[in-house]
């Protein structure tokens, strides 16, 4: 943002305010001067957001189709897999990421209505529970790796049998479960694999966001938002309510295969 | 041009199908790339700048014009896309009378097996006239077996079968090529195809095969890994009966069905679990990493020799397999260790 | 007519040491930026095919180990592909030309066009890195298994530095929709912009929808490579298949990436050398759009013989026929321009001309391709090898060395030399189809590509081809020194030395950092050519 100034000091053609632009009337602090309204800029701005959301849904949409086809090829073990997950911190989160799209669209509400002290509490809530969800993260991990449930050479997986599962196969014959041991050992990796791609990109969203939310936060402290211009805190808005939405798609696919008996 | 040669040689049933379609091709190119480059090399001297300010007509376009490069080419496209599904179609679905054989593709060699047991490694015997279906997997990475002179190829993945099907037409030796990139030495992997006369290539099964038949082999093999102790001709067994049932479909414990071919029954020994049939549990153990990709190909021959009209092909059935029924399955457990 | 003067006043001289570059926002000196890099990597990517070329003169292999030369078919493909021809056009005469052609003042998001070239940059230095380590070996396509669990090479670094440019691409995207649709000059309606606009949106969808997928393709590879995570590996039964299906979903349409652009300027040129307004404009404007969305439902032509089933295949087949027809009407609509038009042949309209023959063959030996009878023997041969060349090599870098000739005097406000650069456009034309002309033969005789050593048989085409390759360097070489040289030497150019018609000709070259004094607001048809508009052109 300053060094267009010091570019315009350096030189009078730097930035536009040489020869071309009329100084008739004041611009806004904020004007770009690429621009020539605010509303221009504005707009520019909302339509990159939700061109960069699209992109970030067909990033997502790679692991989603990997999702869907080994899920329909190898449905036991995603139900096996899924099974052993505590559901319980993943509740949480979710209830959790829920209500930070709450407080975070109170702060976009907030930075409109030109309530700058109202904007930083809610952003502020919003960086607590975003930290919040990431900590349960880091608990289930640690408990995956406890468990050996991170795919690779150290990987194991025991079937941990249902309430609805019986026991009374002969002992004899050695198979309890619907999938021989050795079979879940080899295709649970295809699960855990995307467990971990799908919630660990999604969790380097959600630092990125919070990294983004400081930034914004600070900003509305000193006071940079108005009702006239407020656009990078509902761009983080759009932002941090899209992360949600994947975490709301990717709980029940992860946490809920088959939990329904 | 007279020394390069421009065509492989000719050596299967569609080669021929496959170069004329390829001339057809070539041919409307030609016609379109000489059209479009005499057009404009003459417009570049007919509408030559005569001087510094003259422009162009102001024309906007023509909308028959448009329709007409848009259709016909269309049309033509079709033509194309019908000829090369149809023939396609020919190249990919096998006759159901085939003689059969399998390919592993491995970092670098091709390795084949016969069902009357001979094995040979970058060089693949056939007989002439008759339809050889071959069924390519790998044991590594990816590869893809090649005969430019049959204009064929199918892509060798780890884990599958993948059929290649052709007639031999013509007594020479031809080229094998590996046509997806497989690393290292994946220009050194190529070998020989060599189609034979029949009575030259009855003379050639004679000299090989001293290891028994490919279902003979399969059929040690079943005994080893105690197959024999679960799937029960009677279908008493805890697993179903293997008698008669390629080609057929089978009802599955999902209520699909499946057609029982090599890729089922490959499937079946390997991921056991995924596709059980109607009435059993799912409890074989899986063979995955316990079977070579030659001993699973053998053990496939042996349950379709059990298919066969003539049950003294299968001289390993074992007929004791009742008497062990009521064991439980430790026996096969051990044989898997 | 006066002389023209150089303009005192202009983005190059308004700043100046290192700073003053590094940190631009300036959309030209971004585009300045990505054409000294790119044309880095375009003669690191060539070093390679050298040492291609070199090998397959002889049909030993004896000039390199196996492996040496595996890893140079693979960096030649991966620096070619995603650090010169992607960002190629767009990066460069895209980021300079579409805010001028506007009307604007810059792109959307200057800040952006700045951390996409940095973008770019890191990505290229991991790239870099990798080759410093040793290299990789995987091919350009990166197929696993060979690419997660086989190879000894630097497989994850590359695969980074690929993520990264992605990025870098996917963010010009964006910054180029936004641009077209929020900065447009008042009064410069859709139907008004240059057709090298429409061609860039167009690529921009691809971009932006294309590249998140391979990039989310390649972290999964990366996953299996660092950490053994399972997600391809047919041993934990996983699909190798599928790698390939992510891949070409993006990879097939990023060929249009490549070649989008070029036909975007192929249109400028034919339109400005022909004086004359391109015939059926909104056919040839809709005509982007429609490949851009038949690029993404033709994907599995690459796996004809990859085990997709017979009747995906025929479906598959049908749809790619699809994309032909956008390109064939394009083809007809420029060449229909020159009828009745008032044609010079500057060396760019020579490009063109050479575009069009090369486009021509590349995009009608497609059809071999697309026809499934005859894919099967063709598939993986090196008669694929020569019909890419001809496409992303003869079209899209015809395009863009046309391209670059025709906008050089705006860029830097000189003229190069005429008589060099007609010498480097034949020698690129020639050395061009006797490189990769014989590559059809070879590939139909059945010689399959990524090959080392070959048998005897091969070998007459090959030298053929390593031939012409010497001829086409030094038709890349020539250019490189004759513009540097204009950049001190070269004869003051004037704002339009073409007469052309795009608004970019109506301001200074080199142009202000702002691009206009004032922001036109007559802003005439596209493509407007009248005895008047051409004096006025020639006398601004």
């Amino acid at each position: 943002m300053s060094d267009a100034h010091v570019h315009a000091a350096a030189h009078p053609l730097a930035d536009g305010h040489g020869l071309a632009a009329d100084h008739g009337h004041a611009h806004h602090p904020a004007l770009q001067h690429h621009f020539e309204t605010m509303s221009q800029q504005r707009e520019a701005g909302v339509l990159g957001m939700w061109v960069f959301l699209l992109t970030e849904v067909l990033f997502f949409g790679g692991l989603f189709f990997a999702y869907t086809l080994y899920r329909s090829w190898y449905f036991d073990a995603f139900a096996a897999a899924s099974k052993s997950i505590e559901i319980l911190p993943g509740l949480i989160n979710t209830v959790v990421l829920i209500a930070s799209s709450l407080t975070m669209a109170l702060s976009v509400r907030a930075s409109q209505t030109n309530q700058r002290k109202a904007t930083v509490n809610w952003l502020l809530a919003t960086i607590v529970l975003g930290t919040v969800f990431l900590g349960i993260k880091v608990y289930e991990y640690a408990d995956k790796f406890a468990h050996h449930h991170v795919p690779g050479a150290s990987f194991q997986f025991a079937h941990v049998p249902g309430p609805g599962e019986a026991h009374e196969e002969p002992a004899a014959v050695g198979h309890v479960t619907t999938m021989g041991p050795d079979e879940l050992e080899r295709t649970t990796q295809l699960f855990f694999s995307l467990y971990f791609v799908m919630t660990g990109l999604h969790a380097l969203h959600m630092i990125v966001g919070i990294v983004i939310l400081f930034i914004i936060t600070w900003m509305a402290h000193k006071g940079r938002f108005d009702s006239e211009w407020h656009a990078p805190v509902e761009m983080t808005g759009l932002y941090w309510h899209f992360v949600d939405i994947v975490w709301i798609f990717l709980f029940p696919l992860l946490y809920l295969v088959e939990r329904h008996n | 041009m007279g020394g390069i040669p421009l065509f492989p040689e000719a050596a299967s049933s569609f080669a021929s199908e496959v170069d004329a379609l390829y001339l057809f091709i070539v041919a409307v190119s030609a016609f379109f790339t000489v059209a479009v480059a005499v057009a404009v090399v003459f417009f570049g001297f007919r509408y030559r700048r005569k001087h510094a300010e003259e422009v162009g007509a102001h024309i906007e376009g023509s909308l028959p014009l448009e329709l007409a490069w848009s259709i016909i080419p269309t049309i033509i496209s079709m033509v194309m896309f019908g000829w090369g599904a149809k023939l396609f179609y020919e190249m990919r679905v096998p006759p159901a009378e085939t003689m059969q054989i399998y390919a592993v593709g491995k970092q670098w060699m091709w390795k084949f097996q016969h069902t009357g047991g001979q094995r040979e490694i970058n060089e693949l015997h056939v007989p002439m006239g008759r339809p050889i279906k071959i069924l390519v997997t790998s044991e590594d990475v990816l590869h893809d077996l090649y005969f430019p002179a049959f204009r064929t190829k199918i892509d060798a993945i780890p884990g599958r079968y993948q059929p290649l099907w052709f007639t031999a037409t013509k007594p020479g030796r031809y080229r094998i090529f590996c046509a997806e990139y497989c690393g290292t030495k994946h220009s050194g992997m190529i070998g020989e195809v060599v189609v034979m006369e029949p009575p030259q290539y009855q003379d050639w099964l004679a000299g090989g095969g001293t290891e028994g038949t490919m279902a003979e082999r399969g059929g040690k093999l079943f005994n080893d890994l105690a197959c024999t102790t679960c799937h029960l001709d009677n279908g008493q067994g805890r697993g179903p009966s293997l008698k008669d049932i390629l080609g057929k479909p089978m009802e599955l414990a999902d209520g699909t069905t499946v057609m029982v071919d090599e890729g089922y029954l490959r499937e079946s020994i390997l991921n056991s679990q995924s596709k059980v049939v109607k009435g059993f549990a799912p409890l074989m153990p899986t063979f995955q990493g316990l079977i070579s990709e030659e001993g699973l190909a053998a053990l496939i021959e042996h349950i379709k020799s059990l298919s066969t009209q003539a049950p003294t092909s299968a001289p390993t059935l074992v007929p004791a397999a009742a008497t062990q029924s009521s064991a439980p399955a430790a026996p096969a457990q051990g044989a898997q260790r | 007519m006066d002389t023209p003067v150089f303009p005192a006043h202009n983005y190059l001289s308004n700043g100046h040491g290192l700073k003053s570059w590094l940190l631009t926002k300036d959309h030209k000196r971004i585009a300045v930026l990505y054409l000294i890099s790119i044309s880095a990597f375009f003669f690191l990517g060539g070093l390679f095919a050298v040492g291609i070329r070199l090998e397959l003169t002889t049909p030993q292999g004896d000039l390199f180990q196996p492996d040496t030369y595996n890893k140079f078919f693979t960096l030649h493909g991966i620096i070619m592909v995603f650090f010169f021809l992607i960002p190629s056009v767009p990066a460069v005469l895209g980021n300079f030309l579409i805010p001028p052609m506007i009307g604007a003042k810059d792109l959307a998001f200057p800040r952006i066009n700045l951390l996409s070239w940095y973008l770019y940059v890191i990505g290229g230095v991991f790239t870099l890195f990798a080759i410093i380590a040793g290299g990789v070996d995987t091919g350009w396509t990166f197929y696993t298994p060979y690419s997660a669990t086989s190879s000894n090479s630097n497989v994850a670094p590359v695969a980074l530095g690929v993520f990264i440019a992605g990025f870098s691409s996917i963010l010009t995207g964006l910054n180029f929709i936004v641009t077209v649709h929020r900065m447009r000059a008042p009064g410069l309606h859709w139907f008004k912009l240059p057709l090298f606009v429409w061609a860039h949106y167009a690529t921009s969808l691809i971009q932006v929808l294309g590249t998140p997928v391979v990039a989310i393709t390649i972290v999964m590879l990366f996953t299996e490579r660092a950490f053994g995570f399972a997600i391809f590996d047919p041993q934990r039964g996983g699909d190798p298949v599928l790698f390939q299906h992510l891949f070409w979903f993006y990879s097939h349409p990023a060929v249009y990436i490549m070649i989008l652009p070029a036909l975007g300027v192929i249109s400028e040129l034919v339109s400005t050398f022909s004086r004359k307004r391109i015939f059926g404009y909104s056919f040839v404007a809709f005509s982007s759009l429609a490949i851009a969305i038949f690029g993404f439902i033709v994907w599995a032509h690459h796996m004809f013989v990859a085990g997709i089933s017979v009747y995906s295949a025929m479906v598959f087949s049908f749809l790619s026929f699809s994309v032909a027809i956008p390109s064939a009407v394009k083809v007809f609509n420029w060449a229909a321009t020159m009828h009745r038009g008032s044609i010079s042949f500057e060396t760019p309209m020579l490009y063109v001309y050479g575009f069009f023959g090369l486009f021509l063959i590349g995009g009608l030996t497609g059809l071999f391709l697309a026809t499934l009878g005859t894919d099967i023997h063709l598939h993986d041969t090196y008669f694929v090898v020569a019909h890419f060349h001809y496409i992303m090599v003869g079209g899209a870098i015809m395009g863009y060395l046309g391209g670059l000739h025709f906008w050089w005097p705006k860029i830097f406000g000189r003229m190069y030399s005429e008589f060099w650069s007609r010498i480097s456009a034949i020698l690129v034309f020639a050395g061009f189809n006797l490189t990769f002309f014989p590559q059809f033969l070879l590939g139909y005789m059945g010689m399959p590509r990524r090959y080392h050593m070959y048998p005897d048989e091969f070998q007459v085409l090959n030298v053929l081809s390593s031939a012409g390759a010497s001829i086409l360097g030094l038709g890349y070489l020539l250019p490189a020194i004759y513009f540097a040289y204009s950049l001190k030497y070269g004869e003051v150019a004037g704002n339009n030395p073409w007469g052309a018609s795009g608004l970019e000709w109506r301001t200074q070259s080199p142009p202000l950092t702002e691009n206009f004094v004032e922001v036109p607001t007559d802003i005439p048809e596209a493509y407007e050519y009248t005895p008047k508009v051409v004096r006025e052109a020639k006398l601004v």
